[in-house]
C-alpha cells in the first residue's frame, strides 16, 4: 500500500470513528447511570436523523433550526422512553430491564416503518457539509471534518459538567451507588432523566451528522451503528465518557484498516467488530479506560 | 389417591394431544397444518431458550446463530448429490461434503450436536461474563456466525442460500421432537442438575459458596440449550425447504424472547403455551395490515401494524406483568381445576358476601329495633 | 370436577379442528400478490404491488367461459422474511384459494414459496425475481422477467464493446444473492471476451445494511480498473457511488436493475450521474401497445415516472389474466398450462415468451442516469 493510500484510510478512519465516539458516548452516560444498555439507543439516533429530516422537508426550516429543533424533540422522547419503559422496572431482574430495551428497540423500528416508511429517504445535505476538500492526496467530505471538533468539544463540555457541576456529582453518586445517592437526598429520578435526555440528544445529533455523511435514511439505520457504538462504549470502558470517545474511534480505525490490509476478508468487515469486542471482554473486560466493579455480596 | 389421579389425568391429556395431532394431520388444511407446525417448533426452540433464561438465568441474544449452524448442517447433510449441484451453481461445493448424503433422524442428531458443540466451544469464554455483556458477546457470537455463512460460499452457498430441502419435518416428526424436547427439560429441571441451574439463577454467589461448580453449571446449561436450538433450525428448514443467511437474524432470536417471556420465563408449560398462542396470532393478526374498516376509521392498509402491535403486546407485558403469563409456576392439574372451578368460588363468594350483607343489615335492624 | 376439565378439553379440540375445515364457492377469480410489504425489501415490493393494483383497476375483469368474472387481489405479506413466506404463500392457495400468485420482490421469498404452489398446483409468476434456482425444477413457477445470467453477461458486453474495458473491478453485496449470482455471470463473461483470466483486478465486498464504504473503495483506487461492476441493491449502491465520487474516483459504474428506483437518485444526486446499468423496461421507449397505456395510466395517477419492477408487475398481472382468459376454465393446472403456451404476449416491459425453464426471453434495456434522470440507452437482445 501506498503511502498516499494509507493516509486516506487514516482519514476514512478518523471520520468514521468520531461518528462512532460521538454515539457512544450517549450509550455510556446511560449505562454508567442505570446499568442498562439502552438497545433503544440506535433508534432514537434513527429518530433524530428523521426529525431533522422532516423539519427541512416538511416545514422548509433552514437546516440548523431544524437540527436543533430535532435534537430537543429527541431530548424529550428519550425521556419519556425512560420514564414509561424502564423507570417501572428500575427494581427489578436485569432481565426484565434489557427485554424491555430490546422491546423498546422493535417497537421504536416498527413504528417507524409504519410511520416514515420503509422505503429509503435521500437526505439534502446542506451544501456547506456537502463539500469534497482535499488535503493532499486525501479527499475528505466537509461533514467529517466537522465531526472531529464536534465530538471533542462535547467531551470537554461534558467532562466538565461531570466533574465540576452538582448535577455532575449527582449523576457520578448515582452510577456509583444509586440507593446511596437516593439515601444522601439526591433526586435520582431527575438525574436518570437528565441524563437521558443528554444521551438522547447526543444519539440525535450523531443521527444527523450522521444522515449528513451517509445522506440515506432508513428505518433501519440506526441498528448496526447501535450495536458497534455499543461496542465502542465498551471496548474503551463502559461508564466511562473518555473512553467511549476512545472506544469509537478504536472500532473506526479497526473496521477500516482490517478491510485495508485484508482486502480478501472485506466481506467479514462487521464480524471484525464483534470479534474485536470479544477480545476485549476476554482479556479486559472493564475496558481500556473502565474502572473496576467489585461485586458486592 | 391424588396422585394416582394427576397420573391418569397426565396420561389422558398426553393420549388426547396425540389423537389431536393425528385428526390435525389427517384433516387440516395445509395452511393450517403449517401453522399448527410451526407451534411444534417454536415450542422446541422457545424451550431450548427458556433453559437459558428462565431456568438458568443466561440472557443469551445469540440463539439464532445456533438454529443456522443447526440448519444448515442437517441441510449440507440430506441433500442429495443432485441437488447440491442444482444449488452450488455459482460456485461448487467442496469435495467432502458433496456426496454425504444420510437420512434425516441420524442428521437431525448430529446437527444437534454440531449447535451443541458450537455452543460448548462459545460457552466456555463467553460465560464468565455478567448479564449486559453477556448479551452483546452472544450478539455478537451469532452475528458473526451468519456473516461467515454469508461469506463461505463453498461450504454454504453463501447467500444464494440452500433449496429444494427434502420436506422431512411432518406433522409427526415435529410434535414427536416438541413432545421429546418438552419431556427431557421437565425431567432435567426435577433432576438435581435441575435444582442447581435454578440455584445459579436465584444467586450466583450463594450457589458457588453451597459447592455447585457454576461456571459448570452454565457450561451444560449452554450447551444443551444450543443442541435444542440447532435440533429447532434444521426442523425449520426443512419444513420451509429453504434456507439462507438472512432467516438467521437478530429478529428471530427476538421473536423466540418475545415468546419466553410472555410465557413467563422459568415456566416450561408457559412456554409450550405461549409459543403455540404467539404463533398462531401471528397469523390471525395479519388482518392488521390489511385495509380496516373501523366504522369512523378506513384505513387503506397499514403495514407493519402487525408487528407494531406485538412489539407494544411485549412492552406491556414486560412493564406491568414481568413474570408473564405462568411466572416460573407450572400448569398442573390442581391449577386447572382451581381455574375451572373458578365461576362456581366466584359464585359462592358473591353468595356468601351477600348473605354477610344482609346478615349485617338484619343485625343493624335488630339492633336499631331493639 | 373432572366432567369439566374433559368437556374443555374436547371443545378445545373440537375447535382446533373446526378451525381447518371451511368452503366457499367462488364468485370471483383471485389473484394472489405475494411481495414483502413490510421488513427488509418493503420498497422493492411496495413498487411491485403499485403495478400489479394499477393494472387490476385497468382491467378488473377476466371473462372465463361466458361468463365475466371480477378479479380480487389478494395482498399477502410475506414481511421479507423466508418463513413468514412460506405461511403467506401457503395462506394464499389454501385459505384465500386464488388461481395464481403473483410475486415475490427477492429471490429467497420466491424460493420459499416453490415448494407450496408446486404442492397446490397452483401457478407462479415472479415478476422481477432473477435467481435461476426460483423456476429450476418447479414446473408451477415462471417469471416475466430475465435471469442473472443473463443480466451479468449483458453487462459485461456493454463494458467490453461500448466501454471498451479491459481490466474491472467488482464490489458485491455478499449477503444478496442477486449480486453474488450477477457479479460471477459478469466475471465469467467479462473474461471470455478479453480473452484474460486476470482481467478482474479484484473483487471486494459489502453487506447488506452497510453505509460506509470508503475502505473497501479506497482500495479501488489502489488499482485503475476502467470499469467497476457494483450490482448491489439501490439502497447501499447510492451511497458507494457518492462515495467514491467523494474520494475522487472517476471510473464508469455499472449496475443491474435494482438501481432503478426514484430513491437511488434521490439519495445520490449528482454523484450518480453517468452510471449505467441493465433493466426490464424503459420509459422513453414504449416496447409495445401496453407499455403505452401503462405509461399513460401510471403517470395520470401518481404524475412520476415508474419503476421497472412496476412494469413487470403490471405484465404479471396481464398475463395471468391472460391465462386464465385461455385456459377457460379456474382449475389452476389448466391455468398453469394456459401460461406455459404462453406466445409473443406484449407486455408493458416488452413481448413475452416463456421458454422451458419458465423463464421469459426478454431484451434487457440500458439505461444511464443523465440530468438527474433515468435516460434510455440502447436495448440488448438476448
Amino acid at each position: 500500500m501506498t503511502f498516499a493510500l494509507f493516509l486516506q484510510h487514516l482519514a476514512n478512519a478518523l471520520a468514521l470513528g468520531s461518528l462512532y465516539a460521538l454515539i457512544a458516548i450517549g450509550y455510556t452516560m446511560v449505562y454508567g447511570i442505570l446499568r442498562l444498555i439502552n438497545f433503544a439507543h440506535g433508534d432514537i439516533f434513527m429518530l433524530g436523523a428523521y426529525l431533522a429530516f422532516y423539519g427541512v422537508a416538511l416545514f422548509a426550516l433552514p437546516w440548523w433550526a431544524s437540527l436543533l429543533l430535532s435534537l430537543i424533540f429527541t431530548a424529550l422522547f428519550g425521556i419519556g422512553l425512560e420514564r414509561v419503559a424502564y423507570r417501572p422496572l428500575r427494581d427489578s431482574p436485569r432481565i426484565s430491564i434489557m427485554i424491555s430495551a430490546i422491546g423498546a428497540s422493535f417497537l421504536l423500528e416498527n413504528l417507524a416503518v409504519l410511520v416514515f416508511g420503509g422505503r429509503p429517504k435521500g437526505v439534502d445535505v446542506p451544501a456547506l457539509l456537502n463539500r469534497v476538500v482535499q488535503i493532499g492526496s486525501v479527499s475528505v467530505l466537509s461533514v467529517s471534518l466537522l465531526i472531529p471538533v464536534c465530538t471533542l468539544l462535547i467531551l470537554i463540555v461534558l467532562m466538565r459538567v461531570v466533574n465540576g457541576t452538582k448535577t455532575g456529582m449527582a449523576m457520578r453518586a448515582v452510577s456509583t451507588d444509586i440507593e446511596t445517592a437516593r439515601l444522601m437526598g439526591v433526586d435520582v429520578d431527575k438525574v436518570v432523566s437528565f441524563t437521558f435526555g443528554a444521551g438522547s440528544l447526543l444519539a440525535a445529533l450523531g443521527g444527523i451528522l450522521w444522515s449528513y455523511k451517509y445522506p440515506q435514511l432508513n428505518p433501519l439505520m440506526g441498528m448496526m451503528p447501535g450495536i458497534k457504538c455499543f461496542i465502542a462504549a465498551v471496548i474503551g470502558g463502559i461508564g466511562s465518557i473518555p473512553g467511549a470517545v476512545l472506544g469509537g474511534f478504536l472500532m473506526g480505525f479497526i473496521e477500516i484498516m482490517m478491510v485495508a490490509f485484508l482486502p480478501a476478508l472485506s466481506g467479514y468487515r462487521d464480524a471484525f467488530a464483534f470479534v474485536l469486542l470479544i477480545i476485549v471482554l476476554l482479556v479486559k473486560p472493564t475496558g481500556l479506560l473502565g474502572r473496576n466493579q467489585a461485586e458486592k455480596v | 389417591m391424588k396422585n394416582k389421579r394427576e397420573l391418569l389425568l397426565t396420561a389422558g391429556a398426553v393420549i388426547l394431544a396425540a389423537i389431536v395431532v393425528v385428526l390435525a394431520d389427517s384433516f387440516m388444511d395445509s395452511f393450517t397444518l403449517r401453522v399448527f407446525n410451526l407451534c411444534a417448533i417454536y415450542i422446541v426452540l422457545a424451550l431450548s431458550l427458556n433453559l437459558l433464561l428462565g431456568f438458568t438465568g443466561l440472557f443469551s441474544l445469540g440463539h439464532a446463530g445456533f438454529m443456522a449452524v443447526g440448519a444448515y448442517v442437517c441441510a449440507l447433510l440430506t441433500m442429495s448429490r443432485d441437488l447440491k449441484e442444482m444449488n452450488f451453481f455459482l460456485v461448487p461445493l467442496v469435495p467432502w461434503l458433496m456426496n454425504i448424503s444420510i437420512p434425516f433422524l441420524p442428521a437431525l442428531v448430529i446437527a444437534g450436536l454440531v449447535s451443541a458443540f458450537v455452543g460448548f466451544l462459545i460457552a466456555a469464554p463467553v460465560l464468565r461474563l455478567k448479564d449486559d455483556y453477556l448479551a452483546i458477546a452472544t450478539l455478537g457470537f451469532a452475528e458473526i456466525i451468519r456473516v461467515v455463512i454469508t461469506n463461505l460460499q463453498s461450504v454454504t452457498n453463501g447467500a444464494q442460500g440452500l433449496k429444494g430441502l427434502p420436506r422431512y419435518s411432518s406433522t409427526y416428526v415435529v410434535w414427536i421432537a416438541a413432545a421429546l424436547t418438552t419431556l427431557f427439560i421437565i425431567l432435567l429441571m426435577r433432576s438435581s442438575f435441575g435444582r442447581a441451574m435454578k440455584a445459579v439463577k436465584q444467586d450466583e454467589i450463594a450457589a458457588e459458596a453451597m459447592g455447585i461448580n457454576v461456571f459448570r453449571v452454565k457450561v451444560t446449561s449452554f450447551t444443551l440449550s444450543s443442541f435444542f436450538a440447532g435440533v429447532g433450525g434444521a426442523l425449520l428448514g426443512h419444513m420451509i425447504t429453504t434456507i439462507d443467511p438472512k432467516m438467521f437474524t437478530f429478529t428471530l432470536t427476538y421473536n423466540i424472547i418475545l415468546i419466553v417471556v410472555l410465557g413467563g420465563a422459568g415456566s416450561v408449560s408457559g412456554s409450550v403455551i405461549s409459543a403455540i398462542v404467539v404463533t398462531v396470532l401471528m397469523e390471525l393478526l395479519r388482518f392488521l395490515d390489511e385495509p380496516m374498516d373501523l366504522i369512523f376509521v378506513k384505513t387503506s392498509g397499514l403495514p407493519g401494524l402487525r408487528m407494531v402491535a406485538f412489539s407494544i403486546f411485549l412492552m406491556v407485558v414486560i412493564i406491568y406483568r414481568q413474570r408473564g403469563l405462568m411466572g416460573d409456576r407450572e400448569l398442573s392439574w390442581q391449577s386447572v381445576g382451581t381455574a375451572l372451578e373458578a365461576p362456581r368460588r366466584w359464585r359462592a363468594a358473591r353468595a356468601a358476601k351477600a348473605d354477610a350483607k344482609s346478615a349485617g343489615k338484619k343485625k343493624a335492624k335488630e339492633g336499631r329495633d331493639a | 370436577m373432572m366432567k369439566r376439565l374433559a368437556l374443555s378439553l374436547l371443545s378445545l379440540a373440537a375447535v382446533l379442528l373446526a378451525a381447518g375445515c371451511a368452503a366457499k364457492t367462488p364468485t370471483s377469480v383471485k389473484i394472489g400478490v405475494f411481495e414483502p410489504i413490510t421488513g427488509a425489501n418493503a420498497g422493492g415490493g411496495a413498487l411491485e404491488v403499485e403495478g400489479v393494483k394499477l393494472a387490476n383497476e385497468l382491467y378488473p375483469t377476466v371473462k372465463v367461459g361466458d361468463k365475466e368474472y371480477p378479479i380480487e387481489l389478494v395482498i399477502s405479506d410475506n414481511k421479507s422474511d423466508k418463513v413468514e413466506a412460506a405461511n403467506a404463500a401457503q395462506r394464499l392457495v389454501d385459505k384465500d384459494k386464488v388461481q395464481v400468485v403473483l410475486g415475490s420482490w427477492g429471490s429467497s421469498l420466491s424460493m420459499a414459496a416453490g415448494p407450496i404452489v408446486q404442492k397446490a398446483q397452483v401457478p407462479a409468476i415472479g415478476l422481477s425475481c432473477t435467481n435461476p434456482l426460483v423456476t429450476k425444477g418447479n414446473e408451477y413457477y415462471f417469471r416475466v422477467c430475465f435471469i442473472d445470467p443473463f443480466q451479468g453477461t449483458v453487462m459485461a458486453n456493454y463494458a467490453f464493446k461500448e466501454l471498451k474495458a479491459k481490466k474491472a473491478v467488482i464490489i458485491r453485496e455478499v449477503s444478496n444473492d442477486y449480486s453474488v449470482g450477477l457479479a460471477k455471470y459478469f466475471e465469467d463473461s467479462f473474461k471470455k471476451l478479453t480473452g484474460n483470466d486476470g482481467a478482474i483486478l479484484t473483487e471486494l465486498n459489502y453487506n447488506t445494511g452497510d453505509q460506509d464504504f470508503s475502505s473497501q473503495l479506497t482500495e479501488v483506487k489502489k488499482y485503475s480498473p476502467d470499469v467497476i461492476f457494483a450490482p448491489g441493491n439501490f439502497t447501499e449502491s447510492a451511497l458507494l457511488v457518492k462515495q467514491a465520487r467523494e474520494l475522487g474516483i472517476k471510473t464508469p459504474f455499472l449496475g443491474g436493475d435494482t438501481w432503478e428506483t426514484p430513491e437511488f437518485i434521490d439519495v445520490g444526486k449528482e454523484a450518480v450521474e453517468g452510471i449505467v446499468f441493465s433493466t426490464f423496461f424503459a420509459t422513453e421507449v414504449p416496447i409495445t401497445d401496453t407499455s403505452k397505456i401503462f405509461l399513460d395510466a401510471y403517470r395520470k395517477k401518481y404524475n412520476k415516472e415508474p419503476a421497472a419492477v412496476t412494469a413487470l408487475g403490471f405484465d404479471g398481472y396481464l398475463v395471468a389474466r391472460d391465462a386464465i382468459q385461455r385456459a377457460g376454465t379456474l382449475d389452476t393446472t389448466k391455468i398453469r398450462d394456459a401460461i406455459n403456451e404462453t406466445k409473443d404476449f406484449p407486455g408493458a416491459a416488452g413481448v413475452i415468451n416463456f421458454d422451458e425453464n419458465r423463464d421469459a426471453t426478454k431484451d434487457a434495456v440500458i439505461k444511464v442516469v443523465k440530468d438527474g434522470k433515468f435516460t434510455y440507452l440502447t436495448t440488448v437482445k438476448p
